[in-house]
C-alpha cells in the first residue's frame, strides 16, 4: 500500500503511522521537519487529505478591508503598521470610507468580507462594531470575518470589558468568524524578540476559546521562517491540536510564509523560506493538525505557483480571489493582488483537483445562490 | 492515492527505481497516471544515482540577444519584430562588447547568445561577431544560436549546415544550445510554429554538431497544443539521438509563457504539469546526464522544490532576459541568491562551465 520507492525513506514509520491513522506526536513532528525527504511527506500529507476530501479544492470570493495601518505595537516581522496616522504611508479609513471602498460587491457573489488593521490607538470601540453593523446593512449576504485576536484583547483592554463581552457585542453588530492572525509562534522566547508589545499566547488561545464558546468559529496560522526553530514550530501546532480537540472551533490552518522586506526582522538579515520549506510546512500542518477539517494554501503569501503544488502536499483550500490585499504585499509578496475566478478554477484543474466554491464556512456555494 | 493501481503502473515505477530503461507507453503512462509523489522520488532517486554527491550546479552566463528581427513568426513568441518594425534592432559590436564585460565584471565565463531570424544578415556577420568576441574576451565561451537559426543560415547562403557550422565554430563558437526544439512533434510544430525547422531537421543540426566534436543541449516548451503523449515522444527523439551521438549535456524544460503572443488564448501552467513532467524527464531521459531548474518560469520557489524532485541543476544567472520576459514573466536570480538556494535545499553549490565541469568562484 505504502509505495515501494518509498521503502528505504528515513520518515517510512512516520508514513505507517499515518496510514493506520495514528496520532503523530512531538517527537514525530521534529522528524517530519528535519526531513529533505519532500516526495516521501508530501504523499503522507496527501493521503490525509485525501481521505478528508478527496480531489476537492475549495476556493471563495472574498475581499480583504484592511481598515487601518495605524498600531500602536511594532513588531519585527511587520512591513504593514505604521506608528501613527501622520506618517508616510499610513490611512485610516472612517465606517463611510469601508462602504465606499467596498460599494462595487453588491450583488457580486461575494461571501466574505476579511477584515483586519492595525491595533489602532485612538479609534473608539464603537468604530468597530459600526463598521460592522454598516457592513451587515449594506451587505447581508457576505460573511464577515473580521479581527484577530489581538484586536480582540486590545478591544477588552480599551473598553474595560471582558473578552467574552467584546465578542458578544461585536457578534450582535456582525461579526461572524475570527481570523486567525497574530499567532505567530506561540512559543515565549520568540515573540518577546519580535512582537514584544503584542497580547501572549494565552490571551490568543483565550480570545479563541472564548469565541468557539461563543459559537463563532475561527482559524488559526502560525508565521515561519524567521527565527524559531524546529521546536517552537512544532509546539506551536501541538497547543493548536489542544486546542481543537478542546472546542472544535478551528475552521482552518493556515501556515504564513514570512517576508522579509520592508522590516526590521528581514532586512538585509533574513531571506524568506524556501520553496521546500512552503510545502513542508503545509504538509507537516496537515499531518500533525489531525483534528482540524482544513489547511489552507494562502496563495497571496505563498505564491501562486507554490500554492498550486500545495494542493498535492496536503492543503485542500486555496483561499479566494482576495482584491486588495495590503499586509503581505507591503512586506514583498509578488503575487497579484487578487486573481479572476477563472484562473484560480484553472490553476487548481492543472494540478488535477476539482474547483469547489465556497462560503466563509465552507459550505459549498450552489450555482443557484452563486449570483 | 489509496485505490489499487494497475499493473503496467506498478512495472513502469518498478523499472524506473532499479534504473532500467522505460519504454514510451511506460513513460506515457507514468506522465498520464503516475502519482506526482512517486514519480518525484523515483526521480530524486534517479538523480542521486547519477549524481550522488549532495551539490547542485550553476553557471554565471549572461543572455545576450543579438537582433529581435525576425521572419520565422512562431506563434508563441513575444520576442521577435518583423523586419522593418520600429522596435528591431541588432547589437553592434560595441554593445556586445559593453554587455559582455558586464558579465565578466561578476565572474561569468559564458554567454548564451541568441536572435531572431534576421532577414538577410549574411554568415561573414556571424564570423565577424564571433571573431570580435574571441578577440576581446577570449575567456568566454559562446554557447550560441540553436538549431533553427543555424538551418537559417544555412538556406540563407545556400550552403550545407555542416559547413556553416563548421565556419562558426572556427570563428569562435564553442557549444550549441537546444533553442528552438520546442516541441519535437510536427503536428505541434504545424500548429505553433509553422515556419520552423521540422523535427528531423532540428535533431539534424545537433547531430551534425555532435559529429563535429561539438557539445549541445535539449531543450522543451510545453504547456500549449502537445498532448500528454507528445511530451514522451519529444523525449524519445532526443533519448535517440544521444543514444548515437552522446552529444547532449543537459535537458532543459520549460512552460510556455502564453502573454502578449499569439497564442494567449492556451491556459497558462503553472507549476504542477512543471514538476510531473521534469520528473518523467529525469527517468525517461536516462542517457542525458543533467536536468535544469527553469527558475525563470517556473520562479525560484519552484526551483527549490524541483532540486528535490529530480532536478540536479539550477541553470544560469541569466543577467538579462528578454524572451521570456516578453511574455510577460520576470523572475531574477543573481549568483548568491542561487547559492543561498541550493544551501538552504541541503546541497553544497557549485559553479560550473558548460561542459559541467566545475569552476573555481
Amino acid at each position: 500500500m505504502i509505495p515501494a520507492v518509498f521503502a528505504d525513506s528515513e520518515i517510512r514509520d512516520l508514513i505507517e503511522k499515518v496510514v493506520a491513522g495514528n496520532r503523530l506526536d512531538t517527537r514525530d513532528g521534529v522528524r517530519l521537519y528535519e526531513t529533505m525527504d519532500l516526495p516521501a511527506l508530501g504523499w503522507a500529507a496527501n493521503l490525509v487529505r485525501e481521505r478528508r476530501h478527496g480531489d476537492v479544492t475549495y476556493y471563495l470570493k472574498n475581499r480583504h478591508i484592511n481598515y487601518s495601518n495605524v498600531c500602536k505595537y511594532d513588531c519585527f516581522f511587520c512591513s504593514f503598521f505604521r506608528g501613527s496616522k501622520t506618517d508616510d504611508g499610513a490611512w485610516e479609513w472612517s465606517v463611510d470610507e469601508v462602504l465606499e471602498h467596498v460599494a462595487d460587491y453588491k450583488e457580486t457573489g461575494l461571501k466574505e468580507f476579511h477584515i483586519v488593521g492595525g491595533v489602532h490607538p485612538e479609534l473608539p470601540f464603537e468604530y468597530y462594531t459600526e463598521m460592522l453593523s454598516a457592513l451587515r446593512r449594506e451587505h447581508p449576504g457576505v460573511a464577515i470575518k473580521a479581527f484577530t485576536a489581538i484586536e480582540i484583547a486590545y478591544f477588552a483592554e480599551l473598553t474595560g470589558k471582558s473578552i467574552r463581552e467584546v465578542l458578544t457585542e461585536l457578534k450582535d453588530a456582525g461579526l461572524d468568524m475570527l481570523p486567525g492572525g497574530g499567532a505567530e509562534i506561540f512559543a515565549d522566547r520568540v515573540r518577546y524578540k519580535v512582537c514584544r508589545a503584542k497580547a501572549d499566547a494565552d490571551r490568543w488561545f483565550e480570545v479563541h476559546e472564548e469565541a468557539h464558546a461563543l459559537q463563532i468559529p475561527t482559524t488559526c496560522t502560525m508565521l515561519y521562517g524567521h527565527i524559531e526553530t524546529i521546536e517552537e514550530r512544532v509546539d506551536h501546532l501541538m497547543r493548536l491540536r489542544d486546542l481543537q480537540d478542546k472546542t472544535g472551533g478551528l475552521l482552518s490552518y493556515v501556515p504564513l510564509r514570512f517576508h522579509p522586506d520592508n522590516n526590521l526582522l528581514g532586512s538585509g538579515k533574513l531571506t524568506g523560506p524556501t520553496g521546500v520549506e512552503v510545502l513542508k510546512n503545509i504538509a507537516i500542518g496537515r499531518l500533525l493538525l489531525d483534528n482540524i477539517p482544513h489547511i489552507k494554501a494562502y496563495w497571496v503569501m505563498l505564491g501562486i505557483k507554490p500554492a498550486q503544488l500545495a494542493l498535492s502536499w496536503g492543503a485542500d483550500d486555496i483561499d479566494g480571489t482576495v482584491t486588495w490585499e495590503r499586509i503581505y504585499h507591503m512586506a514583498g509578496a509578488e503575487t497579484p493582488e487578487g486573481m479572476t475566478e477563472e484562473r484560480l478554477c484553472q490553476v487548481i484543474r492543472e494540478a488535477g483537483r476539482e474547483p469547489v466554491e465556497r462560503d466563509a464556512f465552507y459550505n459549498r456555494v450552489t450555482e443557484k445562490a452563486a449570483v | 492515492m489509496e485505490g489499487p493501481i494497475s499493473a503496467a503502473l506498478e512495472q513502469a515505477y518498478a523499472k524506473a527505481a532499479s534504473h532500467e530503461r522505460i519504454v514510451f507507453d511506460e513513460g506515457r503512462l507514468l506522465l498520464e497516471q503516475g502519482d506526482l509523489h512517486v514519480l518525484a522520488a523515483l526521480a530524486h532517486k534517479r538523480r542521486l544515482h547519477l549524481h550522488p554527491e549532495p551539490a547542485v550546479t550553476y553557471i554565471i552566463e549572461r543572455n545576450i540577444n543579438y537582433t529581435n528581427s525576425c521572419v520565422t513568426f512562431c506563434r508563441f513568441c513575444a520576442f521577435y519584430r518583423r523586419p522593418g518594425h520600429a522596435e528591431v534592432y541588432v547589437l553592434s559590436h560595441e554593445e556586445l562588447g559593453k554587455k559582455i564585460a558586464e558579465i565578466v565584471d561578476v565572474g561569468g565565463i559564458q554567454i548564451l547568445l541568441q536572435g531572431g531570424h534576421h532577414p538577410d544578415l549574411p554568415l561573414t556577420w556571424y564570423e565577424e561577431m564571433l571573431r570580435y568576441i574571441r578577440r576581446e574576451f577570449p575567456m568566454i565561451n559562446v554557447h550560441g544560436f540553436s538549431a533553427p537559426e543555424i538551418e537559417h543560415i544555412a538556406r540563407l547562403e545556400s550552403l550545407p549546415v555542416r559547413d556553416v557550422i563548421g565556419r562558426l565554430r572556427e570563428a569562435g563558437l564553442g557549444t550549441i544550445p537546444g533553442a528552438g526544439g520546442e516541441m519535437l512533434v510536427d503536428r505541434v510544430r504545424d500548429v505553433i510554429a509553422p515556419l520552423k525547422t521540422t523535427t528531423d531537421d532540428w535533431l539534424g543540426v545537433h547531430r551534425t554538431a555532435h559529429e563535429l566534436g561539438m557539445r549541445t543541449t535539449a531543450t522543451m516548451m510545453f504547456g500549449h497544443e502537445e498532448t500528454l503523449a507528445e511530451r514522451v515522444e519529444h523525449m524519445e527523439r532526443v533519448r535517440a539521438l544521444q543514444d548515437e551521438t552522446d552529444g547532449f549535456t543537459a535537458f532543459i524544460l520549460w512552460t510556455f509563457q502564453p502573454e502578449n503572443t499569439a497564442m494567449w488564448r492556451y491556459p497558462k501552467l503553472e507549476s504542477h504539469q512543471y514538476l510531473r513532467t521534469a520528473a518523467v524527464a529525469r527517468l525517461y531521459l536516462d542517457n542525458v546526464k543533467n536536468l535544469q531548474a527553469s527558475w525563470v518560469t517556473q520562479g525560484p520557489r519552484v526551483a527549490e522544490i524541483s532540486l528535490r524532485c529530480g532536478v540536479n541543476d539550477m541553470g544560469s544567472t541569466m543577467f538579462e532576459e528578454n524572451v521570456v520576459s516578453a511574455a510577460g514573466t520576470t523572475f531574477a536570480m543573481n549568483a548568491e541568491q542561487i547559492e543561498q538556494s541550493i544551501r538552504a535545499c541541503g546541497f553544497e553549490p557549485r559553479r560550473r562551465n558548460v561542459f559541467y565541469e566545475e569552476v573555481a568562484a
